[in-house]
């Protein structure tokens, strides 16, 4: 008996025929898992391993390994600001502490709420477009500290159901890595990639 | 000064739709794709070799080379490395969301050559709108018969499955990538075999190129194999991607020549240091790369060859330019703290000593290092890379700890004053970096 629901057991099938051997569809079945239950649970990892024949003792070893499956509980949004080498450069330190002050949560950590979550992350690939942070995944480049405030008392008060990466760019944001030019239409619903075939990419953010 | 444009043409003439497969269509895409089905795979193989397209992801490795080497045993696998993750890099990223059909034609292309009919393209985690881009494109394909069952009307069956990764940049490694698709923990394979194309994924022969390799492929069978060697310089054929980033007044992608000289491009292109301060260094090919400075370097024209002479690598084409205020030690300690967090673990050297060596860096950036701190840098370095020689030597299984070293280096030929200054004041001599307006 799986302990996931109807849509999540028919969106695993699919994962799972979409890999020549059962055990590839580990990862994305953990992120399916962390959407069941809004982080990675020990129930949830077991599940995975049901699914993949494999034993949860070996889908723990393989989630541990990644930074992105959270096996502790995380905030409805999870807020990743990067401090490598580019963003530092352009003072990421500065709105790390002004998240980390305006939230009041120390990075690594979760408010008692379990509304937000703050890390500091390693680079996520916007280097052109720094200071750049991640509201679940979902991207905002050109971030100043004020800005980053404006980031946190927003998802504390509006708290969307989902957060989409131009939605905020439009709110928060600042210089781009690119031209992004074609907008995005869906938006991440917790703190897991929103990505169509995990069934984790909500509709209408807004 | 403006350069040609290839890779990047379709989303700078039409940036609100370059994404889909009208525009593709319309600009003359899958035409390179169905020709290919018509092909050999000695002659799909002979031409990429003669383009000499070089690996786009860091290595630089010949594309067509790699190819010849695939063992005969069959299913063979290809695998798209979009695990874009070296600090300073985001040109996968553009190339994903703006012209995700240029890079699948080349995927269909390069499983024609190797006689693949399942590939994967691994995307970083941490890119879902990226890889949303890229799975709409792929749906879009697959309803006009681009892959599936009998491509183009062929009897050629393709499918592609796009995967995400989980934040590791280890998995960018070609064999850590495979065993993280395989549904294991992102460690490196134990080399020989040295190439996954004799044993890869499922242990069976596999191709691993990536996103920006893959995007060229349509180009070259397109204008061929004497047009596009002259888009280069020299051995480095074809255009390249740059990402630049840190103190420049236009940060960006760049799509440019190889050979055009370093000031060129953070002066002309990078229109220069903002406030007019003065450049301290640069990193020249992403982070595992050894800095580059003004005084030797400045005047050195871009290619593989002039950069590999001069100590270090153009990398995955990241550059990161630092100014005057930047503080070497903090922005060593920023780099050496990447690999330390990303060392897989498995290899003692890279594991304890990547650890260390941020440790050192962050005492002494705090105005508490010892005297013998700038001697156990190189220490510690030297047991992670023997020698500290370039191209480096390696005590480990893959070269991520050897790319600590860089910085490491870096900072003790160049600014050992600095550094000493740091130990020697009790104290870091630069108040702030100055963050540009």
């Amino acid at each position: 008996m799986s302990i996931w629901s109807e849509s999540t057991q028919s969106r695993a099938k699919e994962i799972l025929a979409k890999y020549p051997e059962k055990r590839s569809a580990v990862m994305p079945l953990l992120y399916l898992a962390m959407a069941e239950d809004g982080w990675l649970t020990i129930e949830g990892m077991t599940e995975v391993a049901e699914w993949v024949g494999i034993t949860p003792a070996q889908v723990q070893s393989v989630a541990s390994f990644y930074t992105m499956y959270k096996r502790e509980p995380t905030g409805k949004y999870l807020v990743s600001l990067c401090t490598s080498i580019s963003c530092m450069l352009l003072g990421s330190d500065d709105v790390l502490h002004a998240i980390e002050d305006e939230s009041g949560v120390p990075h690594g950590e979760t408010d008692d709420e379990g509304v937000i979550s703050v890390e500091h992350a390693e680079c996520i690939g916007a280097c052109g477009g720094a200071v750049a942070c991640q509201v679940n995944y979902e991207l905002i480049e050109g971030l100043t500290p004020e800005k980053g405030r404006e980031l946190v008392r927003w998802l504390k008060k509006a708290r969307p159901d989902a957060v989409n990466t131009d939605e905020m760019q439009e709110l928060f944001g600042g210089r781009r890595s690119f031209d992004w030019a074609i907008q995005s239409d869906v938006g991440a619903a917790g703190p897991y990639p929103a990505f169509e075939p995990y069934g984790t990419a909500t509709e209408d953010a807004k | 000064m403006s350069y040609p444009k290839v890779l990047t043409k379709r989303m700078e003439d039409h940036p609100a739709d370059s994404h889909t497969i009208e525009r593709y269509a319309a600009t003359g895409g899958y035409a390179q794709a169905k020709a290919a089905l018509d092909m050999t795979r000695d002659e799909l193989v002979d031409i990429v070799k003669a383009s000499g397209l070089l690996g786009r992801g860091g290595a630089a490795f010949s594309t067509g080379l790699k190819w010849s080497f695939l063992a005969p045993a069959r299913p063979a696998y290809l695998v798209v490395n979009g695990d874009e993750s070296e600090p300073g890099t985001f040109k996968d990223r553009q190339l994903l969301e703006r012209d995700p059909h240029q890079m699948l034609e080349g995927v269909i292309i390069t499983a024609i050559a190797n006689e693949v009919h399942h590939a994967f393209v691994y995307i970083r985690g941490e890119y879902p709108k990226p890889a949303r881009r890229l799975q709409r494109a792929v749906d879009e394909a697959y309803a006009e018969g681009y892959f599936g069952k009998g491509i183009f009307g062929s009897d050629y069956d393709l499918d592609v499955t796009v995967h995400l990764g989980g934040g590791a940049y280890i998995c960018g490694e070609e064999t850590a990538l495979i065993n993280s698709l395989e549904g294991q923990r992102g460690e490196p394979r134990l080399k020989p075999p040295y190439f996954p194309a004799a044993k890869g994924l499922y242990m069976m022969p596999t191709i691993v190129n990536n996103v920006e390799t893959m995007a060229n492929l349509p180009h070259i069978l397109d204008m061929g194999v004497e047009a596009y060697k002259a888009l280069g310089h020299g051995d480095d054929t074809g255009t390249f991607l740059t990402s630049l980033s840190g103190h420049v007044n236009n940060p960006g992608n760049y799509e440019l020549p190889h050979g055009i000289t370093w000031r060129e491009l953070i002066y002309e292109v990078g229109g220069g240091i903002p406030g007019d301060r003065e450049l301290k260094m640069w990193i020249p090919g992403g982070a595992s790369a050894p800095w580059f400075n003004p005084e030797d370097h400045l005047d050195l024209p871009i290619t593989k060859g002039d950069t590999g002479q001069a100590g270090s690598m153009l990398g995955s084409g990241a550059v990161v330019v630092m100014n005057d205020t930047t503080c070497v030690v903090k922005a060593a300690e920023r780099v050496v703290r990447f690999f330390s967090h990303e060392s897989c673990g498995q290899c003692t050297p890279c594991r304890e000593g990547t650890t260390w060596l941020e440790m050192i860096l962050r005492r002494i950036e705090a105005g508490q290092g010892r005297p013998i701190d700038a001697d156990l840098l190189l220490d510690v370095s030297d047991n992670i890379s023997v020698g500290l020689a370039w191209p480096p030597r390696q005590t480990t299984i893959c070269p991520l700890g050897p790319s600590a070293v860089s910085p490491i280096t870096s900072i003790m030929r160049h600014f050992k004053d600095e550094v000493m200054a740091h130990i020697t004041e009790g104290a870091c001599p630069f108040a702030k970096t100055e963050v540009p307006a």
